[in-house]
């Protein structure tokens, strides 16, 4: 993973890897590839399942749920802002104050 | 012990939850490169979309007590479990993202102990900050009880070795990378859980002949249950309302109303309002409209929670060998403890019975994740409550970051050994959810009557904030130690509702009490804290006006409260 965010960019940039649809959209894919392969070639141990090769239907449902969710973050991209705000610190409690970077 | 395992995983099953604990490991190890200070550590900085916050909100939850918890509850005493959801947790979330959330947004807290501090000083802080890290250690023990049952299930090792293994596992994911870790995380095992547990519901319905059969199911055994083993009538099992066997009232009067108000407003309200452990996944989210709407688009999954939780529960009573055999009185060998079956063994026993290898592996990953997550979530809010409610405040002021850090370090390890201890007392209880509503009622209620007076009644004085905590909490316990001792007989969930219900009761009439006879604040310091000293502008997001309707807080309260009252008429 080079891709990392860098946050001294002034440009806006585009989460990428980091945005949490294309994680589940990963997972969702690999278990579905993997459980659609178990479906085709593994044992379907119809006596559990009630003669329904369960793990090949719920490997399919798995590859649309991966597809779903990699092309939302495809066709709307989060766009990470190279500055928000942030909450201020609060003087009357006792926290760690916020070192502020100082030109903002 | 026996060396057979519960479960026979095959090579197939371990590559699934291998894939899923690298995925878990590489978001720790990514999220650890932009954690920068502490409140990054603590709450990511607030920058998680809505949609991400309220799917964690929803995942915090979605452990050891929905999972096992709910499904036992099932297998039990059937569709009156509904209840939790339906009349618990849903309106609750919408409360709190409605009426709760800009008090504890707006004022920039970043713990439900520190808002007490903010209201009513010293004296209900303290008390507050002691009973939720006391009450977080507890229930990280159930967590871990669980956990350490499916690594039993799965290795057949020996259960001490599980539970520190499995105390090893989560302290290490803790420390790898803070709640922005654990966010993404349980996002991630919201998924994997329903991408497993729909199948399992989908298959074992139809392995009992769908909904019709369940229902012919569940009546014949129920009819042909020995007196002795008190089993539920199967029409008690089939409707969610009035619920006696769930609450243990006779009378389907005093049932409903021992739900609603002791389940429904003071149990659910109390657990999801002033739970640190929800609230902080909405804290972490952008902007106030942000934050209210996070409860809110949790509520939307969690409505329909109870169908992959509750029935596969309900299906295992009637499709799993041990499972009727416990209904029916007996008392058969094995189960997740490796001290009999029990009903918080319904669902694994259940997937051992209709998964093949492969979705058995999937479904494992979740229940895995889930427990891991939970125990996380625990930890850290224990975590947090520890090093600045109670460390910082009380003992070491004005040392730097990096010391309320390794605090922060420290406290997690230390917290991860008792929670090993409190587990044993987690699996001394059959059905674990009667564990947790007792935990509930005797710290979550007295809570909400005293947030609930506080944020709306300016007279309430910080002396009342700390009797009517402390009171409450005590009654709660006097009432659990009188059902235990037989003086009251309920059933069922029943004693806790009670005890709950009295802590609440205990709690308002106290505050009131004390509050006329001692000194309010002024209500300069009450800006942002109480409703009437609060300007709207502070309670409100600027920029929500000029969203559409169905991105906006109120209207989509409003759409779930209506969808949540169609599916109480419903069953």
């Amino acid at each position: 993973m080079s891709d990392t965010t860098d946050t001294t960019d002034s440009k806006p940039h585009k989460a990428g890897v980091f945005d949490v649809r294309n994680i589940i959209g990963a997972l969702m894919g690999v278990y579905g590839v993997i459980l659609t392969l178990a479906g085709i070639f593994g044992d379907p141990e119809f006596e559990k399942t009630g003669d329904v090769n369960a793990n090949l239907w719920t490997g399919l449902a798995l590859l649309v749920v991966s597809a779903v969710f990699i092309g939302w973050a495809r066709l709307r991209p989060i766009v990470v802002p190279t500055d928000f705000d942030r909450p201020d610190d609060d003087p009357t409690r006792p926290a760690p104050q916020r070192k502020r970077p100082p030109t903002h | 012990m026996s060396s057979d395992t519960l479960i026979d995983a095959s090579w197939l099953d371990y590559l699934l939850v291998a894939i899923y604990f690298g995925f878990v490991l590489g978001i720790g190890v990514m999220a650890r490169r932009s954690v920068s200070d502490s409140i990054d550590f603590f709450l990511s900085g607030r920058s998680l979309p809505a949609w991400v916050t309220g799917l964690a909100f929803i995942s915090a939850n979605l452990g050891a007590v929905e999972i096992m918890g709910m499904s036992a509850n099932g297998a039990e005493i059937g569709m009156p479990t509904v209840h939790y959801f339906w009349v618990g947790a849903v309106p609750a979330m919408l409360f709190l993202g409605v009426v709760m959330m800009p008090f504890y947004y707006g004022s920039k807290v970043r713990s439900v102990p520190e808002f007490m501090f903010r209201r009513f000083g010293t004296g209900a802080h303290l008390v507050n900050a002691i009973s939720f890290a006391v009450a977080q250690l507890l229930i990280a023990g159930v967590n871990l009880a669980l956990l350490a049952g499916i690594v039993h299930a799965l290795l057949g090792w020996p259960i001490w070795i599980a539970l520190i293994v499995a105390g090893a596992v989560v302290l290490s994911y803790i420390t790898l990378g803070g709640l922005s870790a654990a966010i993404y995380n349980e996002v991630l095992q919201f998924f994997v859980i329903v991408a497993s547990l729909l199948p399992l519901t989908l298959i074992g319905l139809h392995r009992v002949g769908g909904w019709d059969g369940l229902t012919d199911k569940i009546t014949a055994a129920a009819d042909s249950a020995p007196p002795e083993a008190e089993v539920a009538t199967a029409a008690q099992q089939l409707e969610s309302w009035p619920g006696t066997a769930l609450s243990g009232f006779d009378s389907p009067l005093f049932s409903v109303i021992g739900i609603v108000f002791g389940l429904g407003f003071v149990l659910s309200f109390g657990y999801w309002t002033t739970n640190f452990v929800e609230v902080q996944r909405a804290m972490a989210s952008d902007s106030i409209s942000a934050a209210r709407k996070t409860p809110i688009i949790g509520a939307f999954p969690k409505m329909f929670i109870p169908f992959i939780v509750i029935i596969p529960g309900m299906i295992s009573a009637v499709l799993v060998t041990e499972m009727i055999d416990l209904k029916n009185g007996g008392s058969p060998d094995g189960g997740a403890s490796g001290e009999g079956v029990a009903y918080n063994d319904a669902l694994l026993l259940l997937m051992r019975d209709v998964l093949p290898n492969g979705l058995l592996g999937l479904a494992i990953a979740g229940l895995l994740a889930a427990f891991m997550a939970g125990m996380a979530a625990n930890i850290s809010a224990f975590n947090t409550v520890f090093s600045y409610d109670l460390w910082q405040r009380y003992i070491r002021k004005d040392h730097s970051d990096d010391y309320y850090l390794r605090i922060g370090r420290l406290a997690t390890v230390g917290a991860t050994v008792i929670a090993i201890f409190t587990a044993q007392i987690a699996m001394g209880y059959d059905n674990v959810m009667n564990y947790l509503q007792t935990l509930f009622g005797f710290f979550n209620a007295p809570l909400f009557a005293t947030f609930i007076l506080g944020m709306f009644w300016k007279r309430m004085t910080p002396t009342a904030g700390w009797v009517g905590l402390v009171a409450g909490t005590l009654s709660a316990v006097a009432v659990d130690r009188l059902a235990a001792a037989g003086v009251i007989d309920l059933p069922g969930q029943g004693a806790a509702f009670l005890a709950a219900s009295t802590a609440f009761v205990v709690d308002i009439v106290l505050s009131i009490l004390v509050s006329l006879v001692t000194k309010p604040k002024d209500p300069s310091e009450l800006r942002g804290l109480v409703y009437s000293e609060t300007p709207r502008e502070d309670r409100t997001d600027p920029d929500e006006a000029a969203m559409p309707w169905w991105r906006r807080t109120v209207p989509l309260a409003g759409i779930a409260l209506a969808m949540v009252i169609v599916l109480n008429f419903a069953f």
